[in-house]
C-alpha cells in the first residue's frame, strides 16, 4: 500500500479520489441493479412464486437485460411538458443520491472524505430527492405526478422531524457529528454499540425505540412501502414518474436503491456500530489487513440484513393511508422522539449537577 | 391509555404479519415451488375442453353423417358443415367440416347434440400462431387425416 | 393593457374557476387504470385530493347479451351467461337454467340440484378470493393476491375436472348438469374444506387483523341503509350494512332449504363490514359444501325427458340467484317459440356501482380507491 504512495508522489491526493470515485460510483451502480434482482426474488419468494429465472441461472442476468433495455428505449418527451426541468429532475435525483457516499464510512480506511460535519452532510443532500420528485411531478404536466409530488413533499417534510430529533437524541450521546468517530466509539464487543450502549451506560435507556423511529422514518423518506404514497401504483400510476420513459426513468428507479443503501448505511453506521463486529478482541490475531476485510464483512452484513427487512417490510403491508402516515408522524414518532430526546439530555446533563 | 394499547395492538397486528410473510418465504427453501410453465406442464385432465375434433372409427375414418346437428345448435354459428352421400356407402358422409374457433365459445352443445358422437374435445391448449386465419378456419377433416398419418 | 377593478376581476377568476379558491381539475379514473380491474372510467372533478364529484362513465364493453337473448334458443343463450359475471359463473348459470326449468315446468333431479349447490359454493368462495386479493392489492398489499390466486388454483381444478374449462364453466344444463361428478372431485373438494379453513385463519391473522388495512377500511365509504334501499344494492354491500338479505334465504332455490348455514351482517355500514362480510361468507360456503357432500344423494345427474328443442310457454317468467356479488335475476317473457322474447338481466354489480356517485363526493382519492375496492366491481357484470 505504501508503495503505491510513496510512487504517486504529490499525485497520490487525486488518485485516491478518482479511486474512490470509481468505487462508490461502482457500488452505487451495481447496487441499484442488484437489489432489484433482490427485491424480486424476495418478493417472489414471500408470494410463492419462483421470480426471474430465464435470463442465466436463478435469474442473475435479469438487472443487465433490464438495464440494456431501458438505454435502449427511446426516451420520449411529452408534450406540453416544462422540458429544462423535466430532463433536470432524474439527475437532480440520482447526483445527491450518490454523494451521500462521499461521508460514508465503510471501514477505518475506506472513507472517502472525513469530515466534522459527516452526520449533517448526508441529511442535508437525502434532503434533496423531496425537490427532485417536485420538480419531477410539476415538471411532467401531469395530474398523478402532481398529486404525488404534493404528497412527497408533505410527508417527507412531516418524517424529517422525527428522524432528525432521534439523531439529535444520538448526537448527545456520542458528542459529534464525524461518523468515524461515531463507529470508532462503538468498538470492542457488540453491547457498546449504541443501540445497546444506551441502556447500561443509563445515557438513554430509550435507544433501541430511536433506533425503530429512525428505521420508520428511513422508509418514508425513501418512499418505500408501507409508506409508497409517492408512487402508489394502484392509485396514481407510477406517480411523479408518470411520464418518463426510458434512463430517465431509470434513473429514479435506480436513486430508490442508492437512497435505500444510503439510509441503511446511515442506521448501521450510528446505530450498528459500521464496520466493527462486535465480537470484542477475539479477532485481534488477525493482521491488519485481514480485520479490514472482517470489518467490510460485518459492515455489508449488517447493510444487507437490514435491506432485507424493509424488501420483507414492503412484500408484507398494505400502502398507509395518507393521514394515517401523517398521524403516525404526529402524533406518535414526534412526541415519542421528543421524549427520548428530553429522557437523554436530562440523563447526560444529570452526573453534572452534582 | 387507549393511546398507547391502540399502538401496542397496531405493533403486534404488524409483527404477526411479518412473522406470516417470512414463514412463506422459508417455506419456498424447501422445494415447494409452482410448476416452472412451459418447462414443466401440468397434465391435461380427461374432460378438458379445447376446441372440437373428430372422433374416429377402427378403419380412422370420421363418424359424422353431416346431419348438421351441430350447426344449428352452435350458439355462435362458428361450424360450417357440407356433406354428401358417396357411391357405396350407405350414410352421408362431411365433405366440409370448418370450425371458425376464433368465435367459438367452447360451450360443448355441438359435441352434446351430435348423434353418433362424431365431434368430441381435444386437449389443444397452447395453440398460438401470427395469423388469425389459421384459427378462423380450422378443417376437421384434414386434421383427422393428418392425425392419421401420424399415426 | 387591460386594467380591471378588484370587483371585475374576481368576477373574471370565479367565471373561469382559474387560481381561486374554487378550483377544480378533472381526473380520469380509468378506464385503463390499475385500480378500475377492467375499463371502468369514473371521472372525478378534484379539489387538490378531495373529491368534489364523481361521475362513473359505463358503457365500454356493453356485448348486448340481453338482446343476443332474444336472438338465441334458451339453450344457446347458455354459455353467454357465464361470461357476465365470469367470476361467479356458476350462480349465473343457474339463474338461467333456473328460469327456463321454471318455464318449461322442468324436474331437476335431486343429484343434480346437490351438485349444483357444491359447484356455486366452490364458486362463490373463488369469486370472494379473487375480489379480496384484488382489492388488498388496490391498497397497496401485493402479496394477498397470490396466495389468493394459489387457492383459486385449487378450486379451478376441481371444476376443470368435471366440466373441462376453468372459468367460464358452462356445466349446468337445462334439467340437470352436463357431467356427473366422479370421486376425484369429491375427494378433493373433502380435502379442500379443511385446507381452506386454515388458509382463512392465515388470512385472517396477515391481512384482516392488520392495523394499516384496518386504518384503510374503518370509516371508509359509508353506505347507510337507506342509501342501500334507495339505490337497490344488493349481496355483500347491504349485508354490510345491516341488513340480512340473502336470496339464498329469502327465497330459498334450489337445495338450500337443506342446509344449515347463517348469513353474515354487519352494521357498520362501513369498507370493513364488507370486508367482513365476505371473509365470513367464505366460512359459511365451505360449512355448505361439507353438508352437501355428507347428504349427496344418488340418482341420474340430469333429467332424461328434457326436449331437444325447448319451446317456452307464453308468459313471464323470474329466477334470481345469489351470486359472489349480489343478487343476480332474470327475467324472461315468452311467447310461445324456441326464442324468449325478452330477455332482462338484472345484475349486482350495476346497482352497487350507481350508489359509488353519491358516497364518493368529498372523499380523499385513496379513500375513493379503497371503497371502490369494497364494493368489488366485475366490469363486464356492469355493462353486459
Amino acid at each position: 500500500m505504501s508503495a503505491i504512495i510513496d510512487f504517486c508522489g504529490p499525485w497520490w491526493p487525486w488518485v485516491r479520489m478518482l479511486l474512490f470515485l470509481v468505487g462508490t460510483a461502482a457500488f452505487a451502480g451495481l447496487n441499484a441493479a442488484y437489489l432489484v434482482w433482490c427485491e424480486r426474488k424476495i418478493a417472489a419468494f414471500v408470494q410463492r412464486r419462483p421470480g426471474p429465472m430465464e435470463v442465466g441461472p436463478q435469474g442473475l442476468l435479469q438487472p443487465i437485460a433490464d438495464a440494456a433495455k431501458l438505454l435502449a428505449k427511446q426516451m420520449l418527451t411529452p408534450p406540453a411538458v416544462d422540458t429544462i426541468l423535466y430532463r433536470i429532475a432524474p439527475v437532480a435525483m440520482i447526483i445527491p443520491a450518490l454523494m451521500c457516499f462521499v461521508v460514508l464510512p465503510y471501514g477505518d480506511a475506506l472513507m472517502p472524505t472525513r469530515i466534522d460535519l459527516g452526520l449533517l452532510v448526508v441529511f442535508a443532500l437525502s434532503a434533496f430527492n423531496v425537490i427532485s420528485l417536485m420538480l419531477a411531478g410539476w415538471s411532467s404536466n401531469n395530474k398523478y405526478a402532481i398529486i404525488s409530488s404534493a404528497r412527497v413533499v408533505s410527508q417527507n417534510v412531516a418524517y424529517e422531524i422525527p428522524m432528525l430529533l432521534t439523531i439529535v437524541t444520538v448526537i448527545l450521546v456520542t458528542g459529534t457529528t464525524d461518523l468515524g468517530t461515531i463507529v470508532g466509539q462503538q468498538g470492542g464487543w457488540f453491547w457498546n454499540w449504541n443501540i445497546l450502549r444506551g441502556i447500561w451506560t443509563l445515557a438513554n435507556p430509550l435507544v433501541p425505540i430511536s433506533f425503530l423511529i429512525f428505521f420508520i422514518c428511513m422508509l418514508a423518506e425513501t418512499n418505500r412501502a408501507p409508506f409508497d404514497l409517492a408512487e402508489a401504483e394502484s392509485e396514481l400510476v407510477a406517480g411523479s414518474f408518470t411520464e418518463y420513459s426510458s434512463m430517465g426513468f431509470g434513473l429514479f428507479f435506480m436513486a430508490e436503491y442508492v437512497n435505500i443503501v444510503v439510509g441503511c448505511s446511515l442506521a448501521t453506521v450510528i446505530f450498528l456500530g459500521g464496520w466493527q463486529t462486535g465480537l470484542g478482541n477475539l479477532l485481534s490475531f488477525l493482521p491488519d489487513w485481514a480485520a479490514a476485510f472482517v470489518g467490510l464483512g460485518a459492515f455489508f452484513a449488517k447493510l444487507y440484513a437490514m435491506i432485507f427487512v424493509v424488501m420483507w417490510i414492503r412484500w408484507t403491508f398494505p400502502r398507509t393511508q395518507f393521514y394515517g402516515l401523517l398521524n403516525l408522524s404526529w402524533k406518535v414518532l414526534i412526541p415519542v422522539a421528543l421524549f427520548t430526546l428530553l429522557l437523554s439530555s436530562i440523563l447526560v446533563k444529570l452526573p453534572n449537577l452534582f | 391509555m387507549g393511546y398507547f394499547s391502540e399502538i401496542y395492538q397496531g405493533a403486534k397486528s404488524l409483527v404477526i404479519g411479518m412473522r406470516i410473510s417470512l414463514d412463506q418465504f422459508l417455506k419456498n427453501f424447501r422445494g415447494d415451488y409452482n410448476t416452472p410453465y412451459p418447462h414443466k406442464t401440468l397434465p391435461i385432465p380427461e374432460r378438458y375442453r379445447g376446441h372440437i375434433i373428430f372422433t374416429n372409427d377402427e378403419a380412422g375414418k370420421s363418424l359424422c353423417i353431416a346431419c348438421k346437428s351441430c350447426e344449428r345448435a352452435c350458439p355462435s354459428a362458428c361450424i360450417l358443415v357440407e356433406g354428401e352421400k358417396k357411391e357405396g356407402e350407405k350414410k352421408k358422409s362431411a365433405t366440409l367440416f370448418e370450425l371458425n374457433y376464433t368465435t367459438c365459445s367452447l360451450c360443448g352443445a355441438c359435441v352434446e347434440v351430435c348423434p353418433t358422437d362424431a365431434l368430441t374435445f381435444s386437449k389443444r391448449y397452447n395453440l398460438a400462431n401470427t395469423s388469425k386465419a389459421v384459427y378462423a378456419k380450422i378443417d376437421l377433416i384434414k386434421d383427422l387425416e393428418n392425425r392419421m398419418q401420424k399415426k | 393593457m387591460l386594467l380591471l377593478n378588484k370587483e371585475e376581476a374576481l368576477a373574471r377568476v370565479a367565471a373561469h374557476h382559474v387560481g381561486g379558491p374554487n378550483e377544480t381539475f378533472v381526473l380520469n379514473l380509468g378506464p385503463q387504470h390499475p385500480a378500475t380491474h377492467g375499463v371502468l372510467r369514473v371521472k372525478l372533478t378534484m379539489d387538490g385530493e378531495y373529491i368534489r364529484k364523481a361521475e362513473c362513465v359505463i358503457g365500454y364493453i356493453h356485448r348486448m347479451h340481453e338482446k343476443m337473448g332474444e336472438n338465441r334458443t334458451c339453450a344457446q343463450f347458455l354459455p353467454n351467461t357465464s361470461r357476465l359475471d365470469y367470476l361467479s359463473a356458476c350462480q349465473y348459470t343457474h339463474a338461467w337454467t333456473g328460469v327456463v326449468e321454471r318455464a318449461c315446468k322442468i324436474e331437476v333431479p335431486q343429484r343434480a340440484e346437490y351438485i349444483r349447490v357444491i359447484t356455486s359454493e366452490l364458486n362463490r368462495i373463488a369469486s370472494h378470493l379473487v375480489g379480496w386479493g384484488a382489492w388488498v392489492m388496490d391498497l397497496g398489499g401485493l402479496t394477498p393476491i397470490l396466495y389468493a390466486f394459489d387457492d383459486r388454483e385449487k378450486i379451478l381444478d376441481l371444476m376443470e375436472g368435471i366440466c373441462g374449462a376453468r372459468l367460464t364453466y358452462c356445466y349446468y344444463r337445462v334439467g340437470g348438469v352436463v357431467n356427473d361428478i366422479d370421486d376425484a372431485f369429491i375427494q378433493g373438494a373433502k380435502a379442500f374444506v379443511p385446507y381452506m379453513r386454515e388458509r382463512l385463519k392465515m388470512y385472517k391473522d396477515f391481512v384482516t387483523d392488520n392495523v394499516i388495512l384496518r386504518k384503510r377500511l374503518e370509516g371508509i365509504g359509508i353506505i347507510d341503509q337507506d342509501m342501500c334501499l334507495r339505490y337497490g344494492a344488493c349481496g355483500p354491500v347491504i349485508r354490510g350494512s345491516g341488513i340480512a338479505n340473502d336470496t339464498r334465504k329469502t327465497e330459498p332455490y334450489s337445495a338450500y332449504k337443506d342446509f344449515d348455514f347463517d348469513i353474515p351482517v354487519y352494521n357498520e355500514c362501513d369498507s370493513m363490514a364488507r370486508y367482513l362480510v365476505r371473509m365470513d361468507e367464505m366460512e359459511q360456503s365451505l360449512r355448505i359444501i361439507e353438508q352437501a357432500l355428507a347428504k349427496l344423494p344418488e340418482g341420474p345427474f340430469i333429467n332424461p325427458k328434457v326436449p331437444k328443442l325447448l319451446k317456452v310457454p307464453a308468459g313471464t317468467y323470474t329466477y334470481a340467484t345469489e351470486a359472489g356479488r349480489g343478487r343476480f335475476l332474470v327475467r324472461m317473457v315468452a311467447d310461445g317459440s324456441d326464442k324468449p322474447y325478452r330477455v332482462k338481466l338484472r345484475t349486482p354489480c350495476l346497482s352497487n356501482l350507481s350508489l359509488a356517485e353519491e358516497v364518493c363526493e368529498g372523499m380523499i382519492l385513496p379513500d375513493a380507491i379503497a371503497f371502490l375496492g369494497s364494493l368489488d366491481l366485475v366490469i363486464p357484470d356492469i355493462d353486459r
